[in-house]
């Protein structure tokens, strides 16, 4: 069952024409509201495991990316107000230039670190997260600590209000992060990150260059989650960095595809709409500090139980033989020791 | 900016005093992640959770937060173990410590804090202590008690884990299994034992290091995520492992904040020790006294 390319952004557009179709028949804005950030997390999480799936390497900034795109929007708003222009600017333009920021930072940060071990690269993702942090904290102009006001436009011409904007943007750049993490697993550039992900020294060895995919990686997941955040101020309304920057949109981007299962562009889309929806219902329902608590649970239960994520486990499942069921243990093959 | 001596040697000497503090927090991690290689990043959720220890026991029984530290170090010894256990069936074990490990101890890093803040709130809360408030004045050099204590009793820590760690079989055998692990095999050690030893050493060193942290600023949950860059950053820059190299990386970066807080405001210290990680995994990944 193979689909083309082309062929899957049309089924995956007809998809995403139907969930709109379906919350405008709805009717209550707050489907918006909450798909809105269910989408973001889509993105996030796809453009996460980019990098972190495919080539094994642990961003923890997702934060600082996210909160790239964000700000850029911030200056730019500030920019064109201060010159007495309208305050509108088409978002999709918006994305762009978060996007760009965020994938120039990323192809940076790589840079300097990607020849160091997986470990410190996640570590100095960290740390370029409180750098950022700090930088916009300092930085008056964009609010700095006390955090910047955005008005959203109330209505905006053929859809209606603008949150369902929002959400239809959010879900054109969902459908477009999916299509590109498929279409990069399914290139030489996706085998070239599944070498760096199996054996990095055995893959330099047989002549990938390494360091360009894992810049090539940066740079697309960076550059991603830039355009997620750059709708963001719009959305939220008033932005300050202390959330923009938080640790949240770090543990969920990584529990999302660990939870559906980090080798396909499906396990980060089955996870987020798990654990997405889920959050929605808990911070509602509960606390959303109880929600962050079922995140990390998760997280840990999956790591440890299911290493392949849901994707993983059915995987399994549909590739049982019939007499595993004979009474016969059955063994693993992942199992430690069992010779392939 | 008035530039004063006076407040250049004040600045000086409290970032000496609290890297001192800081070379407790990192001694941990050091441990774990230079020696072990086990990227322990919930260890500052750990040292939260020693804040609190300390800060009940505090609370009802009034008794000494560094104290009651050591009196409890045996309980984190038993849940660092304990962890290491978890950690080495699931991951070491099957070869997947590097990209699951590291979503494991993140989500530990969740867990620990937010079931703290479930149960306690997000109330800071502090200790009490004769040595809080009164404070060392020798010329113009003020030296407030309450991290001058933490400072002295942590270098005292690094001393007995360096004697630990160089004197006692434990200790070399700790050392060993950095070094080659198969070897270690041969000599008949089972170098999971001594990984859980050192890891357990590791997480209780925590327990210190959150009452100090305790001593000198009141707590929140969330205090720790202010921490998870700042240690790594000094046991990176400290030579990964060397528990000499943490303490004066740990003094530098002490410094240095200090500097900058007094000379440019405290809102960009915590770029500081960041700015000294990225650049030194850029130029010198080895560290300072790396192995």
């Amino acid at each position: 069952m193979i689909v083309r390319t082309p062929a899957f952004l049309v089924i995956c557009l007809v998809i995403a024409a139907v969930v709109f179709a379906a919350s405008m028949a709805v009717g209550n804005d707050y489907v918006f509201f909450a798909g809105y950030v269910v989408l973001q997390y889509v993105v996030l999480a796809t453009a996460w495991n980019i990098l972190g799936g495919y080539c094994g390497y642990v961003n923890f900034g997702t934060a600082a990316f996210f909160a790239l795109g964000a700000y850029s929007t911030v200056a730019i708003y500030k920019l064109i107000g201060d010159n007495e222009l309208p305050h509108v600017i088409p978002i999709p333009i918006l994305m762009l230039v978060g996007g760009a920021v965020s994938g120039v930072v990323g192809f940076g940060m790589g840079y300097l670190t990607l020849r160091l071990r997986g470990a410190f690269f996640s570590i100095a993702t960290l740390a370029l997260a409180v750098v950022l942090e700090t930088l916009v904290v300092n930085w008056d102009y964009v609010g700095g600590s006390r955090g910047a006001y955005i008005i959203r436009p109330e209505e905006i011409a053929p859809i209606g209000n603008y949150i369902r904007y929002l959400f239809l943007i959010m879900m054109l750049l969902a459908v477009a992060a999916i299509t590109i993490a498929r279409l990069i697993e399914r290139s030489r550039l996706g085998y070239g990150f599944a070498t760096i992900r199996d054996d990095e020294l055995a893959a330099e060895a047989s002549g990938v260059p390494t360091l360009r995919l894992k810049l090539i990686a940066t740079t697309i997941s960076g550059a991603l989650m830039g355009m997620a955040g750059a709708p963001f101020p719009y959305y939220i309304g008033f932005l300050q960095p202390d959330s923009t920057f938080g640790l949240d949109y770090a543990v969920n981007s990584i529990a999302m595809p660990l939870i559906g299962g980090t080798t396909s562009w499906v396990g980060p889309l089955i996870g987020t709409l798990l654990l997405g929806t889920l959050q929605q219902v808990a911070t509602v329902t509960i606390s959303s500090a109880v929600n962050l608590l079922l995140v990390g649970c998760l997280l840990v239960g999956f790591v440890i139980v299911a290493p392949n994520g849901i994707v993983g486990l059915v995987h399994t499942y549909l590739q049982r033989k019939p007499d595993d069921f004979v009474g016969r243990r059955r063994v693993d093959a992942d199992a430690p020791g069992s010779v392939p | 900016m008035i530039f004063s001596f006076d407040l250049l040697i004040n600045a000086v000497v409290s970032g000496i005093l609290i890297g001192g503090f800081y070379a407790a927090v990192t001694s941990g991690v050091s441990l774990a992640f230079g020696i072990l290689d086990i990227v322990n990043i919930a260890h500052p959720a750990f040292i939260i959770l020693g804040s609190y220890v300390a800060y009940i026991v505090n609370a009802t029984f009034g008794l000494d937060p560094i104290l009651t530290a050591i009196v409890v170090m045996p309980l984190f010894y038993v849940l660092g173990a304990g962890i290491y256990q978890i950690y080495y069936v699931s991951f070491e074990k099957r070869g997947q410590e590097s990209l699951r490990g590291l979503a494991f101890f993140f989500g530990l890093l969740f867990i620990t804090e937010v079931s703290l803040v479930l149960y306690f709130g997000v109330d800071y809360r502090y200790v009490n202590a004769v040595y809080i408030g009164p404070t060392l004045h020798l010329g113009d050099v003020d030296m407030p008690l309450r991290i001058l204590v933490p400072c002295l009793v942590s270098l005292l820590l690094i001393a007995a884990l360096q004697l630990i760690l160089t004197r006692t079989f434990i200790g070399r055998a700790i050392m060993a299994v950095a070094q080659d692990q198969l070897a270690l095999r041969l000599m008949a050690i089972d170098p999971v034992r001594i990984k859980r030893i050192a890891f357990g050493m590791s997480i209780a060193t925590a327990s210190l290091a959150g009452a100090f942290l305790i001593i000198i600023q009141p707590v929140e949950p969330s205090v720790g995520r202010e921490y998870i860059g700042r240690v790594f950053a000094i046991c990176v820059l400290g030579g990964m492992g060397s528990l000499p190299g943490t303490v004066i990386a740990a003094m530098l970066i002490g410094i240095v904040e200090s500097l900058t807080s007094t000379f440019y405001g405290p809102s960009w210290a915590p770029a500081v020790s960041f700015g000294f990680l990225l650049l030194t995994l850029a130029v010198r990944p080895a560290g300072l006294l790396g192995r």
